[in-house]
């Protein structure tokens, strides 16, 4: 297996030119190759760098961001999202329709599709796929495994006692599926755009035994489907995964049945280190790299790089346990605690430039975000006033804040603890601080209710709201325990209600009066901020949208 | 001496028994761990009780360790959960150990390269200035901490002399063959390959050095001066015979036992070493797995990494004892 | 005469030092004479009084509060900003907008408390451990040796990662455990092989002849005579421990908390700025060098002087 000509070529031309601007060399390497294609727009590789590499390649399986930047180069599903937004459109379905009561789903599939082992994409397999879903067995029902389904559908066929959204999938012809669910909801079908929920080949999951999940020890291992033969439709197919060198390769699917990728492959190096990275990427090592520091944006710009700014689409939150403190029950506390953080000096300082203050615990994009909120304005005065009629005023609370972790809605726990907690002390607001590392003790912590305060926030998996406030305050004995307040379980009801609502319309209302009243009546928290999180290219690699769900696909791009 | 080898390796059997015991019961009495883990922040306190079950982590410290020993014995060592998810750990340090290997080894090869000839320069001008030149300059090395010194060689050596700054070799599509990057060029005739990997050692080799270096120039600094004042170069030197001809024969030689045997020794200051310079350089070895695992929580990687470290190091002093013993022998009878 | 070179031999080298020791106090007298004239030591001698002073008297001298973030308004991540060097604060702020000058004369207090502790506990444990062994011999002697054995086989920064990666919840105090611990057994070594060096010694002997107590031997007679190593070797274990402790933080195995702040902390907690603000690396990187060269310059040359191959 000895490596290909062009590769050798690059080497030489590396090696030969060691010490000239990384800019040159990837010139002249484009200039070889457009003397061969003739047009300079098709071919070369993209070669992104990646936070860390990816769990397994079956996106079913997969939970880590990483494993999904991979796979939905080589996946697609029903369903999937306009580029550079969260809106649903067509994808290996050309268009669906629901009955009245939203429980059964018809879906017209796109023909002359074929799966990257060369097999045909049909109704029968779209069944195939969700009844493999439906099917987990054993191990692969784990939280763990199979944890997209069974936040998105439920439980499984032999789960009776944990009833699933999924009921039955039948190919009606072979372009056409009808896909049953046992109740209606607002997630539907835009949940199928989610890169876990994308068509694989039958075929090739029976071949490499997809489904055999086994527990060892202390962690799950994957079967040869989810290590070395990932098979969807998608622009590009698995090349190889060289785990010595840390390097995931993608190679063009030339069978592809939309407009065929321009880039012959894609590669993802894997490079754990942020400032390596950056530096690789000044180094011309890597044409890309994903969540560059927001302090590194304005010097990447400067460099002539193109830092693509998404649309915000997370939120940061400082939440409020309602369990051990019962002053925190009572929502004038709660309210000068939003009074007394100046929200405004925080975004400035820590996060990055398009960020804003969190008027609700949702961003602008979501259907359901109420536009007539506004962020209440940093009132230190107020604060103390509130806190005073309260008899609150000699508060003292327990705050935590994680380490060993950075999320693109918090860049920096430390630094935005240290200017929450200045802000809580001038108010006169006594702060108990613990930080715990984010995976050795803090979110077990905060899950089982031991601070008062913690800091922590959500990036959505799509633009319903259900996936937003259902996912915060869905049920009474949440983070925030609001069922210890009466209005906990009111609100439990609203947003199911609202979830059931088949009509979307009507279901957009019912969110924004949901919203109306968590801010003004309820404040089980206070939401800080939106983050907008970015990525950054070298400015010839053209044809990638950002996309606030980080759905950022290759397919489209080109170098130069 | 087959008596001691096998009296010294059963104690290792011991140490790395004791080690992984103590390891294994402190790191599961830790919160969080795997679940955590897996789960991330979707976790509800209801999956975490389920996964906790099903992992089997809810039951007796001791059943779980014996469970873990017999898992052990047949390699695995469980599955990553940080450093490369999904991975088992001993997959994951044999992919990444070659190339520890190859940086530690042109580390070795560059501390020697520098310090003995240094060493014996500055022991031959005692008190010169070149002596405390470089005594001085040994002793900053070692003040130095080792991930500032490869962050400074990083952010200027690297811009002045176009050397990479991360990762292992540029391209793909190299053969692989044995792990070792720039031996598989090398096997292999791709020269550009083998040239690639080696330039990507570099940076992170002469940081890895300075330690050893250190150590190195001192004692052959000590060793020549000690063996400048030993009877038989006074004896060598009044019977006449010419100073080029004493060093070749008796000083050097001589002096060559302990430094030999402190190349040997220097694998503990290597590993703890590559764990921060292979972090600084993105290089993806056993150094860098350990340091993504601390961060990451990573603990069977951890719990692995930490006794395959010992194992080596155990190795490795055995091996220098067994060759000073074999090289000198004055040794064989104490 | 083999030059030691294992790490063991030359723990029992330095021990040996002392078993000559009916000559102590001349011993003592004589290392003085020589250290007095030495210009190495001297420098040493000076850095860690100067370090000591402004670390003792850092409260007094920092003109600014180290945890408040006075100048965050002048923090803008976005355009990755700091505050620059301005009146009232020297070198301007830090990432979080607290003085950067104060920090850095604050953070003295913190790395000397951390050095010194360190040391410290390595130190009592190792004396309990090398006293236990080297006064009682026998299979104490046995047991004792074969664990302080186990643990010096184990590479001491990596031993010192390990035990920090162990605490739930790293602070202050793991630091300074995690970096003490891997020195227990160097100390434990040093001390035994000093008091088996003594144990022979004409002085011990003529104690032991006259009835004096074993106890007592140890502690009037065979402790004060192991200061001289163990003095050098806390010298470098000074040094080491505070590089080790910035090793620590650099993987973020170190205190989180940094309101009161320490210099291995601020320089492993800038590791992601080191190429856009470097002067907030080299700082606390410029102080660390300078204490450790310090501390180790003083070592040497104490362990030269008393060393009594030297003198020959």
């Amino acid at each position: 297996m000895a490596h290909s000509r062009t590769a050798r070529r690059r080497w030489s031309a590396a090696i030969g030119l060691t010490g000239v601007a990384a800019l040159a060399l990837s010139g002249c390497a484009q200039s070889e190759r457009g003397g061969e294609t003739g047009g300079g727009q098709v071919g070369g590789t993209l070669t992104f760098g990646a936070a860390g590499a990816p769990k397994l390649l079956d996106p079913f399986y997969a939970t880590d961001g990483e494993t999904f930047r991979v796979s939905r180069q080589m996946f697609e599903g029903l369903v999937g999202f306009k580029p550079g937004t969260a809106e649903v459109q067509p994808a290996l379905a050309t268009k669906w329709e629901s009955s009245a009561d939203g429980k059964t789903w018809t879906f017209t599939l796109k023909e002359n599709v074929k799966f990257h082992d060369g097999t045909a994409f049909n109704a029968e397999a779209v069944c195939v796929n969700f009844n493999r879903w439906y099917n987990q067995k054993g191990a692969a029902q784990s939280e763990a495994v199979s944890q997209y389904w069974l936040d998105n559908f439920g439980g499984f066929a032999d789960t009776p006692d944990k009833p699933s959204l999924f009921k039955s999938c039948a190919a009606k012809d072979p372009k056409t599926a009808v896909v049953e669910l046992t109740k209606s909801t607002s997630q539907f079908p835009s949940v199928l755009g989610f890169t876990s929920f994308s068509i694989s080949s039958p075929e090739a999951l029976k071949k490499y035994d997809a489904d055999n999940v086994v527990a060892s020890g202390d962690a799950f291992t994957y079967p040869a489907y989810a290590n070395e033969h990932p098979t969807g439709t998608g622009p590009f197919k698995f090349g190889k995964f060289d785990k010595a060198n840390n390097v995931v390769e993608l190679v063009r699917n030339d069978d592809y049945h939309g407009d065929k990728a321009k880039l012959d492959k894609v590669v993802f190096k894997i490079i754990p280190d942020e400032t390596a990275r950056k530096q690789a990427l000044k180094a011309g090592d890597i044409d890309g790299y994903d969540l560059p520091n927001a302090a590194d944006w304005a010097g990447l710009k400067s460099d002539g790089f193109d830092v693509k700014v998404r649309p915000a689409f997370n939120v940061l939150y400082l939440g409020i346990n309602q369990l051990n403190n019962p002053k925190l029950q009572d929502l004038k506390v709660r309210q000068a605690l939003q009074y007394a953080i100046n929200r405004e000096q925080l975004v400035k300082s820590q996060l990055p430039e398009g960020a804003t203050v969190a008027s609700q615990f949702m961003p602008p994009l979501v259907n359901g975000y109420d536009k007539s909120l506004e962020a209440v304005k940093y009132d230190p005065e107020k604060a103390k006033a509130l806190l005073a009629e309260a008899g609150a005023s000699d508060l003292t609370l327990k705050f935590y804040w994680p380490t060993e972790v950075t999320r693109p809605y918090m860049p920096s726990p430390k630094d935005l603890y240290g200017a929450i907690a200045g802000d809580l002390q001038k108010a006169g607001i006594k702060v108990e601080a613990t930080s715990k590392p984010w995976n050795g003790g803090y979110l077990t912590d905060v899950d089982n209710g031991v601070p008062d305060l913690f800091m922590l926030g959500w990036t959505g998996d799509n633009g319903t709201a259900h996936n937003w406030v259902g996912t915060f305050f869905g049920r009474t004995d949440n983070r925030f325990n609001t069922g210890k307040s009466p209005w906990g379980k009111v609100l439990a009801d609203d947003l199911a209600a609202a979830n059931a609502e088949p009509d979307e319309a009507k279901r957009t209302k019912l969110y924004e009066g949901i919203n109306k009243k968590i801010m003004t009546e309820y404040l089980p928290a206070v939401p800080l901020s939106y983050a907008p999180p970015a990525i950054v290219f070298k400015k010839e690699i053209q044809g990638v949208t950002p996309s606030p769900l980080t759905d950022e696909r290759f397919g489209s791009a080109s170098k130069g | 001496m087959l008596r001691y080898t096998i009296r010294r390796l059963i104690q290792l059997v011991g140490v790395v028994l004791v080690l992984s015991l103590l390891l294994f019961a402190w790191l599961r009495a830790l919160p969080g761990g795997p679940v955590s883990a897996l789960l991330g922040e979707r976790a509800t306190p209801e999956s975490r009780e389920a996964l906790t079950k099903q992992l089997g982590l809810d039951q007796p410290i001791f059943v779980q360790y014996v469970k873990f020993l017999g898992r052990a014995l047949s390699g695995d060592f469980g599955v990553s959960t940080g450093v490369q998810p999904g991975d088992s750990a001993m997959e994951i340090f044999l992919q990444r150990f070659p190339a520890t290997i190859e940086l530690s080894f042109l580390a070795i090869v560059i501390a020697v390269a520098l310090g003995i000839p240094l060493g014996y320069l500055a022991a031959k001008r005692r008190g010169g200035w070149f002596d405390n030149l470089s005594v001085a300059g040994s002793l900053i090395g070692v003040a130095v901490p080792v991930f500032f010194l490869a962050y400074v060689l990083k952010d200027v050596l690297s811009a002045a002399l176009g050397l990479p700054t991360q990762g292992r070799q540029d391209a793909i599509g190299a053969t692989r063959v044995t792990g070792f990057f720039v031996v598989d060029g090398v096997i292999t005739q791709e020269w550009d390959a083998a040239l690639n990997a080696l330039e990507h050692l570099i940076l992170p080799a002469i940081a890895l050095s300075t330690i050893p270096f250190a150590v190195v120039f001192r004692i052959t600094r000590a060793a020549v001066l000690d063996v400048l004042n030993e009877d038989f170069v006074r004896t060598a030197e009044s019977k006449g015979l010419t100073s080029p001809v004493i060093r070749r024969r008796h000083v050097l030689r001589n002096a060559m036992l302990p430094v030999v045997t402190t190349i040997g020794l220097q694998t503990g200051a290597l590993l703890a070493g590559a764990v921060l310079t292979e972090k600084v350089f993105s290089l993806p070895g056993v150094g860098q797995a350990l340091a993504i695992g601390f961060e990451r929580r990573d603990y069977p990687v951890l719990l692995l990494l930490i006794i395959m470290a010992t194992v080596v190091y155990v190795v490795v002093n055995l091996l220098v004892d067994l060759s000073y013993a074999f090289i000198d022998p004055r040794i064989r009878t104490r | 005469m083999v030059t030691p070179t294992r790490k063991k031999d030359r723990i029992d080298a330095l021990a040996a030092s002392s078993g000559e020791s009916d000559a102590g106090v001349s011993l003592a007298a004589s290392a003085w004479r020589t250290l007095r004239r030495s210009p190495v030591f001297l420098t040493g001698a000076t850095i860690i009084t100067l370090f000591v002073l402004i670390s003792l008297l850092s409260p007094w001298l920092a003109p600014q509060d180290t945890a408040e973030p006075m100048l965050i308004d002048q923090v803008v991540k976005a355009r990755n900003e700091i505050p620059p060097p301005q009146p009232g604060h020297l070198l301007g702020g830090d990432l979080q907008g607290r003085d950067f000058f104060s920090r850095l004369l604050v953070g003295s207090q913190q790395t000397l408390i951390v050095g010194v502790l360190a040391t410290l506990i390595g130190l009592a444990g190792g004396l309990t451990l090398g006293t236990l062994a080297g006064a009682l011999g026998g299979w104490v002697d046995t047991v004792v040796m074969r664990l302080v054995d186990v643990m010096l086989s184990l590479p001491s920064l990596l031993l010192a990662f390990s035990i920090s990666a162990m605490f739930a919840r790293p602070n202050q105090y793991t630091v300074i455990v995690a970096v003490a611990v891997v020195q227990i057994p160097v100390f434990a070594r040093l001390l035994r092989g000093s008091m088996l060096a003594q144990r022979s010694s004409d002085h011990v002997l003529a104690a032991t002849a006259l009835g004096v107590k074993p106890g007592a031997i140890v502690f009037r007679h065979m402790l004060p005579n192991s200061l001289g190593p163990v003095i050098v070797q806390s010298t470098l274990v000074l040094a080491t421990a505070i590089i080790d402790a910035a090793a620590l933080s650099f993987l973020g195995l170190g205190n989180p908390d940094d309101r009161v702040p320490e210099w291995g902390q601020m320089l492993g907690d800038v590791q992601n700025v080191f190429d856009t603000h470097p002067q907030l690396a080299f700082w606390p990187a410029g102080c660390i060098i300078v204490v450790a060269l310090g501390f180790t310059l003083m070592g040497e040359t104490l362990r030269e002087a008393l060393d009594p191959k030297s003198r020959r």
